[in-house]
């Protein structure tokens, strides 16, 4: 409700908006010549979207919005990051507030069809878990028979945990808040027994809390939670875009492309890494960009296994496993795209 | 004379033409900004229309004074949810805000000097800190105040206060208590026409009886009499704490009890400074010829001042009423499930229909304001000035 006159100027925009602004094909070119790229982010989720003290944004979206402003710009500063809360991201994509959500956002059916917005990529394969205080000496999320639980309102979450209590017959005492902020702030006050939001997340919020280590995460997933970055509908080279950005940092990966190494990779003879950083084709020309493309994500972000592991993995305070996330040689299931 | 009444009738035409033309022009203009609208929501792919209003909710709310099930519920039951639990916390609301605000009103007038700065002091502060900041204390203050789950304080009554929620005791009535409900109605209104017939016979004769005691002894005794005798129909769903929460009875949410705390107290702030107005604004002389006639302080507020004091204070009274109203909508900072945080937060954003569901809680919103201000005219109208 904090931007709630924020949100209605911009439904009156789109009533009173003239027919030239949806024709998206013009994105691209909006991004260029406005010089700097506008980024949806969380701006409370650590690890994934949050300012740091200093006020310099880091996270595991905030690197995509940064490598996508390094494919346009040679520049990964060239990215103004737009705080959005679950209430609001969707209507400031809709209304051109912003040019892409990277904003731990689930892609489902409904919100692909219905939205007119788009999704390009899965960048994070996660899935809904609970967190409990130790002391309430719970093991699993099928004993939490008429507990409370802390959620964010209007988020797969909510419905999730409605499902989920009613499949295994369990009451439920779900407590809702317009931010996860408040609703761990409640949690962590003791309002509500459990906390519950995508498994990362969980491991993200553990680390603010009041202390961590009294706070057990349940082993129950209890969802699919693909995270995906959005787009509108109606521009499909903007959409590429964002896509393979995507792709180039799961193909670096698997390729040994990293950013240390990049340099001497411009020089390789594997026929893969030349396509990828534009030594061979057209690749980035066809996209709007430049050839070397890929080069630029990498230089700003270096390949998808360290921007995994520098926001939420071993190098970062969640220390979460790659698990799903691993690629498709390890067992997981991110799967490059080839470069072709 | 006749070009005079010609002239006068073709400039009332000429006012018409005009009125006509300008309904025209605004009427045109919202026709084309609702096609406008929709144009471009079809042209962005967004989904339109009020379909989504049958369609299962799937989210849990908290307080629900209606029965509500997340699995079998629709979006327009969540929404008639929201709207009572608006409804109830504004009702409260007002009446505490009320009972509040007169009693602060009458003590900033105080000959009493510590009693009126006090009063003074009380309106000072609170109007002049934003709402959801006084809000939020309540709310921080209200949670962190009370106890855990484990250590819930036992209330007289076999109530229970954590910082889950208060828990009283629910009624649950068995088959004789219709008899009570029976011997109730007809003790009041056998207590109404004693009280009716006595006061008739003290402004015919003068004669004071002491009625007093019997009409309280028919109101409350005849029920009690009832009661005992079909057997104490009335078991009562005392609330225990349970592995995770309080089983049983009836629960006010801590978010409740933060907001009607935050909007009664900041309400009654201008409600005091209202009331002082209205009392300032009786004529001097109304005091003056009341002591005259021997009657003392208390007497000449309640019949001398106040009421004439209640046309004054009326109009601005119903403004600080749909205020309070609307303020209710910051429910959504502390997630008390009322119409916003409901409607226009959780539906708004499973939906993804902002246009339609923020159109329909403003027109909600507008009812009730008005209805509000349509019960008050009533009332003011009802106590108006009998002009000559």
């Amino acid at each position: 409700m904090k931007r709630g006159a924020t949100t209605f100027a911009i439904a009156l925009t789109l009533v009173f908006g003239s027919q030239a602004a949806w024709s998206q094909s013009q994105t691209l070119k909006a991004v260029k010549d406005r010089g700097e790229l506008q980024c949806g982010a969380n701006g409370q989720l650590a690890g994934f979207g949050m300012p740091d003290p200093q006020g310099n944004w880091t996270g595991f979206d905030v690197d995509y919005c940064r490598a996508i402003a390094a494919a346009i710009f040679n520049d990964p500063t060239k990215v103004k990051f737009v705080p959005l809360t679950a209430a609001n991201r969707f209507t400031a994509l809709q209304s051109g507030e912003v040019d892409i959500l990277a904003r731990n956002t689930t892609w489902t059916m409904s919100r692909d069809t219905t939205l007119g917005i788009d999704f390009a990529a899965v960048t994070y394969y996660d899935g809904q878990g609970f967190m409990v205080r130790k002391a309430l000496k719970v093991s699993s999320a099928l004993e939490l028979n008429d507990a409370s639980v802390c959620v964010q309102q209007g988020t797969t979450t909510e419905l999730n945990l409605a499902d989920y209590f009613r499949a295994n017959h369990m009451s439920l005492k779900s407590v809702t808040f317009a931010t996860a902020d408040e609703a761990v702030k409640a949690y962590d006050a003791g309002r509500c027994d459990a906390y519950t939001t995508d498994s990362s997340g969980l491991y993200g919020e553990r680390v603010l809390l009041s202390d961590p280590t009294a706070n057990l995460v349940l082993p129950e997933i209890i969802s699919k939670e693909p995270l995906s970055l959005a787009v509108r509908q109606g521009d499909d080279t903007w959409e590429d875009i964002a896509r393979w950005t995507h792709q180039a940092l799961l193909d670096a990966e698997e390729l040994g492309v990293s950013k240390a190494n990049i340099g001497d990779q411009l020089n390789s003879a594997n026929p893969e890494i030349r396509r990828l950083l534009g030594v061979e084709g057209q690749f980035g020309e066809s996209l709007g960009l430049t050839s070397d493309w890929a080069v630029r994500i990498i230089k700003a972000a270096g390949n998808y296994g360290e921007v995994f592991e520098r926001n939420v993995g071993q190098g970062s305070p969640l220390k979460i496993a790659r698990g799903l996330n691993a690629l498709w040689t390890k067992g997981g299931l991110q799967y490059g795209l080839p470069v072709r | 004379m006749s070009e005079h009444a010609h002239w006068r009738g073709a400039r009332r035409i000429g006012d018409i033409a005009v009125q006509a033309a300008l309904v025209a022009v605004v009427g045109g203009m919202a026709y084309a900004a609702v096609v406008n609208a929709a144009q471009n929501l079809a042209h962005a792919n967004i989904a339109t229309g009020f379909g989504f209003w049958n369609n299962t909710a799937g989210f849990d709310i908290s307080q629900t004074l209606i029965p509500y099930s997340s699995s079998t519920s629709s979006f327009g039951r969540a929404f008639w949810v929201g709207l009572l639990n608006t409804l109830l916390v504004s009702g409260a609301g007002i009446v505490l805000a009320t009972v509040l605000g007169f009693t602060i009103g009458i003590a900033r007038l105080s000959s009493n000097w510590l009693v009126a700065h006090l009063a003074g002091g009380y309106v000072e502060l609170i109007r002049n800190v934003p709402l959801l900041l006084q809000l939020l204390f309540w709310y921080n203050a209200v949670l962190k105040s009370l106890p855990e789950l484990r250590s819930s304080l036992a209330l007289p009554g076999g109530a229970l206060l954590n910082n889950r929620g208060l828990f009283i005791p629910r009624a649950e009535f068995a088959a004789g208590f219709e008899f009570v409900v029976a011997a109730t109605l007809a003790g009041i209104v056998a207590g109404v026409v004693l009280w009716l017939w006595a006061k008739r016979r003290r402004q015919r004769t003068g004669a004071r009886s002491r009625m007093r005691w019997w009409i309280v002894a028919l109101v409350v005794g005849l029920p009690l009499l009832a009661f005992v005798l079909a057997g104490f129909p009335l078991a009562l769903n005392v609330p225990h704490v349970g592995r995770f929460n309080v089983t049983g009875g009836v629960e006010i949410l801590p978010e409740f009890a933060a907001l009607l705390l935050a909007l009664s107290a900041y309400t009654a702030a201008f409600i005091a400074e209202v009331l002082r107005a209205g009392l300032l604004a009786v004529p001097r002389g109304q005091v003056e010829a009341a002591q005259a006639l021997g009657l003392r302080g208390a007497t000449i507020l309640r019949r001398i001042v106040v009421p004439q004091a209640m046309r004054v204070i009326v109009p601005p009274l119903t403004s600080q009423y749909l205020n309070l109203i609307k303020n209710s909508s910051l429910a959504v900072a502390i997630g008390y499930p009322d119409l916003v945080q409901v409607f226009a937060g959780s539906v708004l954003n499973i939906t993804g229909q902002a246009v339609e569901v923020i159109a329909i809680t403003m027109a909600v919103y507008l009812v009730i304001s008005l209805f509000t201000s349509l019960l008050m005219n009533f009332y003011a109208h009802a106590t108006a000035f009998a002009e000559r």
